[in-house]
């Protein structure tokens, strides 16, 4: 078994230790790690999905411009990360848990270790204005 | 293949008595199988090799883990590197933006040290490694990066079926001292995976580590809990702190195997023993 890039577990022990929800994924864009507060955008526990595949975590979102319109992959910051491997900020609605939309800022960046290997990304995301959490 | 302790005090040399016992020298370990000689790390206990027959072996391996100073402490003055037209290979990693050689360059240089690493008179060779696997005579060697502040290499050496994997400075859990669940999170884990022998990092003990964290050592937690995951068969714990006297650490021990009766031996590294595999 192949362990994970030491630079993809430390982001993970950062991503444990942020009040901020963190996804880590990896080139694919499959979903290696989120944490607590990101379970709550998910209305999932990293501890009952594990790892997860970008078929199914990415149609958890439905993020939409100001207008209402659905969104393009190749718009959001965490997919222009993975096809560039460069850091990307953005921001866009998603409906929340509860059918609310809110608005958030998404800024992601690669993870290119001391090997110069593209092993992942992660995406921070925070919540905009005064808005309550989702 | 036989293995043989030349240093395991981490951090700094010392020649108190209370270290005599396990010894006071920095990290250094030499492999051997017949003809073939590898040495780990370079602390002060290089110079307890023997510089005659090095000097006149066909060529030297020096693997560094990294280069803070107690890896490095013994490499100036370990002599076969001043003998003219010796092949000297030295591994290790490199910065993110500074060489190997460069790093290097910075310790065999004045103030520091009186001769320049260009003027050394044997053949030098400087590797850089990252994630790699590579073959030196009969020892197949597997590194990866693990956790310790700047660029740090654990290393994994296989010869004929047996396995050592040696990382003498690693914090696997930075802030707790409770592995992750799945493995492949786990640094390091998979360079000590089913090894017959881990040498590793045992700085801290469980009630110490809260207040140095992020020092890039592991807590007695870590590495037992890291070495009964990896199904290692012998833990040897290294790289002792020099602040504790050897009493205390055989105290430790006493006490790990008291309360985890863990399936494998665990032993303290003792200076100046040799061991087969």
């Amino acid at each position: 078994m192949a362990g994970s890039e030491i630079e993809i577990i430390l982001s993970r022990q950062l991503a444990d230790c942020l009040s901020v929800p963190v996804f880590i994924v990896d080139p694919k864009g499959n979903l290696l790690f989120y944490n607590e507060p990101a379970e709550e955008i998910l209305g999932k526990k990293y501890e009952d999905t594990g790892e997860m595949p970008v078929s199914e975590w990415s149609t958890m979102f439905t993020p939409k411009d100001k207008e209402g319109n659905l969104l393009p992959p190749e718009q959001l910051p965490l997919v222009k990360t993975l096809s560039q491997q460069k850091p990307a900020h953005g921001s866009f609605w998603i409906k929340s848990l509860n059918g609310q939309d809110y608005e958030i800022s998404v800024t992601a960046y690669p993870i290119i270790g001391r090997s110069k290997v593209f092993t992942g990304a992660v995406a921070i995301f925070w919540m905009n204005s005064d808005q309550d959490e989702v | 293949m036989k293995f043989k302790f030349l240093g395991t005090r981490g951090s700094y040399p010392s020649q108190k008595e209370e270290h005599l016992s396990y010894g006071g020298n920095t990290s250094c370990v030499e492999l051997s199988n017949h003809q073939h000689r590898l040495i780990l790390d370079a602390g002060t206990g290089i110079l307890g090799l023997d510089f005659e027959l090095y000097a006149n072996l066909p060529r030297i391996d020096i693997l560094l883990t990294h280069l803070h100073m107690d890896h490095i402490q013994g490499l100036a003055f370990f002599k076969p590197l001043f003998k003219k037209n010796l092949e000297v290979h030295i591994w290790g990693p490199g910065g993110t933006s500074n060489s190997l050689r460069s790093h290097l360059n910075r310790y065999f240089s004045p103030p520091l040290f009186p001769v320049p690493i260009r003027e050394l008179p044997c053949q030098l060779h400087i590797h850089e490694i990252s994630n790699s696997t590579f073959t030196i005579g009969a020892f197949e060697i597997t590194t990866a990066f693990v956790i310790h502040p700047g660029p740090t290499l654990g290393y994994r050496i296989k010869n004929g079926a047996k396995v050592i994997t040696y990382i003498p400075d690693h914090e696997p859990m930075v802030g707790s001292q409770k592995l992750y669940n799945k493995d492949k999170w786990v640094s390091g884990f998979s360079l000590c995976k089913n090894a017959d022998v881990l040498i590793h990092d045992s700085m801290y003990t469980k009630e110490e580590y809260p207040s140095k964290i992020g020092w890039g050592h592991s807590s007695t937690e870590h590495v037992i809990q890291l070495a009964r995951r990896a199904g290692v068969k012998q833990l040897f714990l290294f790289h002792h702190n020099p602040e504790y006297p050897d009493n205390f650490l055989e105290q430790r021990l006493d006490r790990i195997r008291q309360n985890h009766h863990e399936p494998y031996d665990i032993l303290l590294a003792t200076q100046g023993m040799e061991y087969e595999l």
